[in-house]
């Protein structure tokens, strides 16, 4: 069974939000929302900067908080690759996922129902990879399954260093970013 | 501390002002129509290349149920490599764009003042070819002038050209990569040309000048300046703002702005003084070596730091990280290179330094262009035009080697050396994209006819007396794109859907004005897929093939010496010009030489500016898409100068430049991310334009403000980082 998750490495990436209009293209994510975003952290003084720029989404959690407080089940672990997904016939947009998940991933659909990023299971299940991943430019995004030892993403999260996102939360985040 | 949280972010405030001067086209839902597909779905693609920007990347473009969905890049395409740049994916956005021109448009009232009334394509064409007709009996046809960009211009030149004036230009040459061209032809006796020909997948070193790739999103040159990071390549950023590309760099040399000359002097200096240059090299393509190293022989970089703000300990230190990469080692020419006038001399500083490294011709440097032979649809001879352009009087500008908006701006004013009465203007928006708009507003004023092609209602159709509203590109053919590239190829851009209401394509209107100007033979074609046909045949292609791959490859050619090819220069001496004789002669330094900038007055600083990786110019800031990315520009002001002046980051200001020019309002950015003697904004934005929905009065205009301008004396670019500002509180 796979575990899928994806790596990000910062040192590519150059902040152009080509993912999140990928994303937005790709499905349906109405206007003024999004599933996707990118953050430029800066540190230091001028000219002694250093910033790190990260495009993030839902991380797709080990132990997802959103999931475990879901008073009706929308919010669920899916069988295929343990990605968290929302059934939106099913959700109530009570919004406890949304006060739970550290990460800001989450939104309100307008027509109700609470929404944010899939992995494009959609496009993995036919093949290709996440919208955002394929779009990238700089490709600097890899998608894949975490429990395979032998994929790319496992194998550039052993070989550089990184870093995942409030890991004291105890999420346990799937996306990892390459410093 | 991360910016933007989730819920903050892609915030689109409603309100939207102004007359739809188009008569108004309700976009569809846009979400809806981008939904992913369900099974059942009809989906068709269609190979195509992009034209939010001109750098033409090979596109697929997907309908569902008929309608326009997405657009991904080809993976055919030498240039895309199979991805697009954020706004060729948001391509979708500019046929969807609610504020398009719908119908022709004939003016109402005064110039200037957006009211139009819809009429027919008959009636717009004819006004138009009536007009030429007098223009052209009463002053000539060079009294006309056509001011274009990109490759939908083809068909208009070749309708200028055939009514009989070589008044055409674009702004890409004066105010952008002009200087950048002459210097490195004055030097290797070439061009940089378009795309770029700089190998950076392969360099080992690249040093950038204030040339912000990732920001600058040109598509095959951010991919390869990843490519070159994910291979450890050592990069050198020089800014006088921490770039998306410093945040890579391995160096950042925070440089005073305007002083890049002297630090390009001093690191010359020195690979020439520790001998790190590439002597055989040198030795063996070089003229003038002796006397080049006697001119830089005092800029060390002692001499360079009080200019500068560069310790000597760092100008050393990276001159010899170049070296140690050498010919790998790439000194990126940048591509708006329109700074401050001198700025031909600053492109040849670049060149020369490149001489130094021996970049040119070699592998992770700078490689040769090769093309495919697809010959031209034959047409009859253009007319000899007697009295030749009006844009350079004399020769003034003795090294201009393209055609000068400027002074066709110039000579619209004055009437020197011959009066220009008729202006057409194709998707340029000279209000955004020339300096001092009073100068441009005046030179309208006086002309008799004002024509602009374009597909949203900009601040330069709003001075029109006909407007044209064109197909986008996802609607329409263009000419090929037979492209000079490391990789031939030939591409085509076909439609994918239909315009949305009476838009039509270049090509049919420029024909269709050709016609009606008595011209129609030198459109000697029924409809453009005979010309592109014809055109395709005669090089031994096949349309059909071409329509259903979007590329055709041509066979690999060497395009560096060590593969073959074969070391040629084509200056005077037939060398790489070290110092330059033809300079000398006219007047000018053989070797560049260091002009001090002027100092920004008290409590002024000098305005920069340069681009979004989610935006065109000006082009892009109505597309909904885009705009959701980016609706606004920020004035980038150095954050502690704001807390001692008590700007705070957020608060709207407006800017005021040296000559009292005042600005729409703008939020300020204050950041660690830049000096204290500059601020910095996105050009773009800020416009003027009452029929451009959201986008009106949204954030603040660069343009606007840079009344003051720098001409090059060699070659009559407009350096515009000349201008200062300061910041006053809005209310
Ligand atoms: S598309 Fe790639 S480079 Fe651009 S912001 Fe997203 S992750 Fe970064
Ligand atoms: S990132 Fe947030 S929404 Fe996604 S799985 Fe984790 S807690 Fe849930
Ligand atoms: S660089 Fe971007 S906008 Fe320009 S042609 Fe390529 S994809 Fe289109």
């Amino acid at each position: 069974m796979a575990r899928f998750g994806m790596v990000i490495d910062t040192t590519k990436c150059v902040a152009c939000m080509d993912c999140v209009v990928a994303c937005k293209t790709e499905n349906e994510v109405p206007e003024g929302l999004c599933r996707d975003w990118i953050v430029q952290e800066v540190k230091g003084a001028f000219p002694e900067l250093q910033m790190e720029i990260r495009s993030e989404r839902c991380n797709h959690c080990d132990n997802p908080p959103c999931v475990d407080c879901c008073p009706t089940g929308a919010s669920h672990v899916e069988p295929l690759g343990l990605t968290v997904q929302v059934t939106g016939d099913v959700c109530i947009g009570c919004k406890a996922c949304l006060a739970s998940c550290p990460y800001d991933a989450r939104y309100i659909h307008p027509e109700g129902y609470a929404d944010k990023c899939t992995f494009c299971m959609h496009r993995v299940v036919e093949g290709l990879e996440p919208a955002c991943v394929a779009v990238c430019p700089t490709r600097c995004m890899y998608f894949g399954d975490l429990d395979d030892p032998n994929s790319q993403v496992s194998r550039l999260i052993r070989s550089r260093k990184g870093h995942t996102l409030l890991p004291e939360a105890g999420t346990k985040p799937r996306i990892h970013f390459l410093t | 501390m991360p910016v933007l949280s989730r819920r903050r972010f892609l915030k689109i405030s409603s309100g939207a002002v102004g007359l739809t001067a188009a008569g108004g086209f309700a976009g569809p839902n846009l979400s809806e129509l981008m939904a992913a597909p369900v099974p059942g779905d009809e989906i068709r693609t269609v190979p195509t290349f992009c034209d939010i920007c001109f750098w033409k990347c090979g596109a697929i473009a997907y309908t569902k149920n008929g309608q326009l969905w997405k657009v991904e890049g080809n993976p055919e395409d030498p240039l895309s490599r199979g991805r697009l740049c954020p706004r060729g994916t948001g391509g979708v956005g500019a046929h969807y764009d609610p504020q398009r021109l719908t119908a022709p448009l004939l003016r109402r009232e005064k110039r200037g003042q957006e009211e139009w009334v819809e009429v027919t394509w008959d009636e717009a064409l004819g006004f138009i070819a009536e007009k030429m007709q007098v223009i052209k009996k009463t002053h000539g046809p060079e009294a006309m002038a056509l001011f274009s960009h990109g490759i939908g211009g083809t068909f208009f030149k070749q309708a200028f050209k055939a009514y009989g004036t070589p008044n055409i230009a674009a702004p890409s040459y004066a105010q952008c990569r002009g200087p950048r061209d002459v210097g490195f032809n004055l030097t290797f006796g070439e061009g940089v040309s378009t795309p770029e020909r700089t190998d950076i997948r392969n360099a080992q070193c690249l040093t950038l000048i204030g040339s912000h790739l990732g920001e600058n999103m040109h598509n095959t040159q951010v991919q390869e300046f990843a490519e070159a990071i994910e291979k450890g390549a050592s990069i050198i950023v020089v800014d006088p703002r921490f770039s998306i590309a410093a945040s890579k760099a391995k160096y950042y040399l925070p440089i005073k702005p305007g002083t890049d000359m002297a630090l390009l002097l001093a690191w010359m200096n020195v690979l020439v003084n520790e001998e790190l240059y590439d002597k055989p090299y040198v030795e063996e393509y070089g003229f003038g070596f002796e006397a080049f190293q006697a001119e830089i022989a005092p800029y060390t970089p002692e001499w360079a730091y009080p200019k500068t703000g560069i310790t000597p300990r760092m100008i050393r230190d990276t001159a010899r990280e170049m070296a140690r990469y050498k010919p790998a080692s790439l000194v990126h020419p940048g591509r708006h290179v329109t700074w401050y006038g001198d700025d031909a001399q600053r492109s040849r500083a670049i060149a020369l330094l490149n001489a130094l490294l021996g970049s040119w011709g070699r592998k992770g440097g700078f490689w040769s262009p090769v093309s495919m032979d697809v010959p031209g649809y034959p047409h009859p001879p253009y007319p000899d035009s007697e009295r030749g352009k009006a844009d350079n009087p004399g020769h003034k500008y003795p090294f201009a080697d393209g055609a000068l908006t400027t002074g066709i701006r110039e000579a619209t004013l004055t009437g020197e050396p011959y009066p220009i009465k008729g202006w057409f203007v194709y998707a340029t928006n000279l209000m955004q994209a020339l300096p001092n708009r009073e100068e441009t507003i005046r030179a309208i004023q006086g002309l008799d006819l004002m024509v602009v092609v374009d597909v949203i209602p900009s601040e330069i159709a709003g001075w029109a007396d006909v407007v044209l509203p064109e197909s986008i590109y996802l609607e329409r053919h263009d000419d090929l794109n037979v492209e000079w590239f490391r990789d031939p190829f030939i591409a085509l851009r076909q439609p994918v859907v239909e315009s949305p209401a009476d838009q039509k394509p270049n090509w049919w209107m420029a024909r269709e004005l050709a016609k009606k100007l008595g011209l129609g033979a030198y459109f000697p074609w029924n409809d453009i897929h005979e010309y592109l046909d014809q055109r395709l045949q005669a090089g031994g292609y096949s349309l059909a093939d071409l329509e259903q791959h979007g590329i055709i490859r041509g066979d690999k050619q060497p395009v560096f010496f060590d593969e073959g090819l074969v070391p040629e220069f084509y200056t005077p001496s037939g060398k790489i010009e070290f110092f330059s004789l033809q300079l000398q002669e006219a007047g000018f330094d053989p070797v560049p030489k260091f002009n001090p900038p002027a100092e920004p007055p008290p409590g002024h600083f000098r305005l920069l500016y340069g681009r979004a990786p989610m935006h065109s110019f000006s082009r892009t800031q109505t597309n909904p898409l885009l705009a959701e990315m980016m609706e606004e520009n920020e004035v980038w002001l150095n954050a502690d100068i704001a807390r001692r002046l008590g700007f705070e980051s957020g608060q709207y200001v407006r800017l005021k430049n040296q000559d009292g020019v005042v600005s729409n309002p703008i939020r300020v950015k204050a950041t660690q991310r830049i000096r204290g003697d500059c601020v910095y904004m996105v050009h773009g934005f800020g416009h003027t334009a009452r029929g451009l929905g959201k986008a009106y009065l949204k954030g603040a205009s660069d343009a606007q403000l840079i009344t003051r301008y720098e001409t090059d004396p060699l070659m009559g670019g407009s350096g515009m980082n000349v201008n200062f500002v300061s910041l006053e509180l809005e209310a």
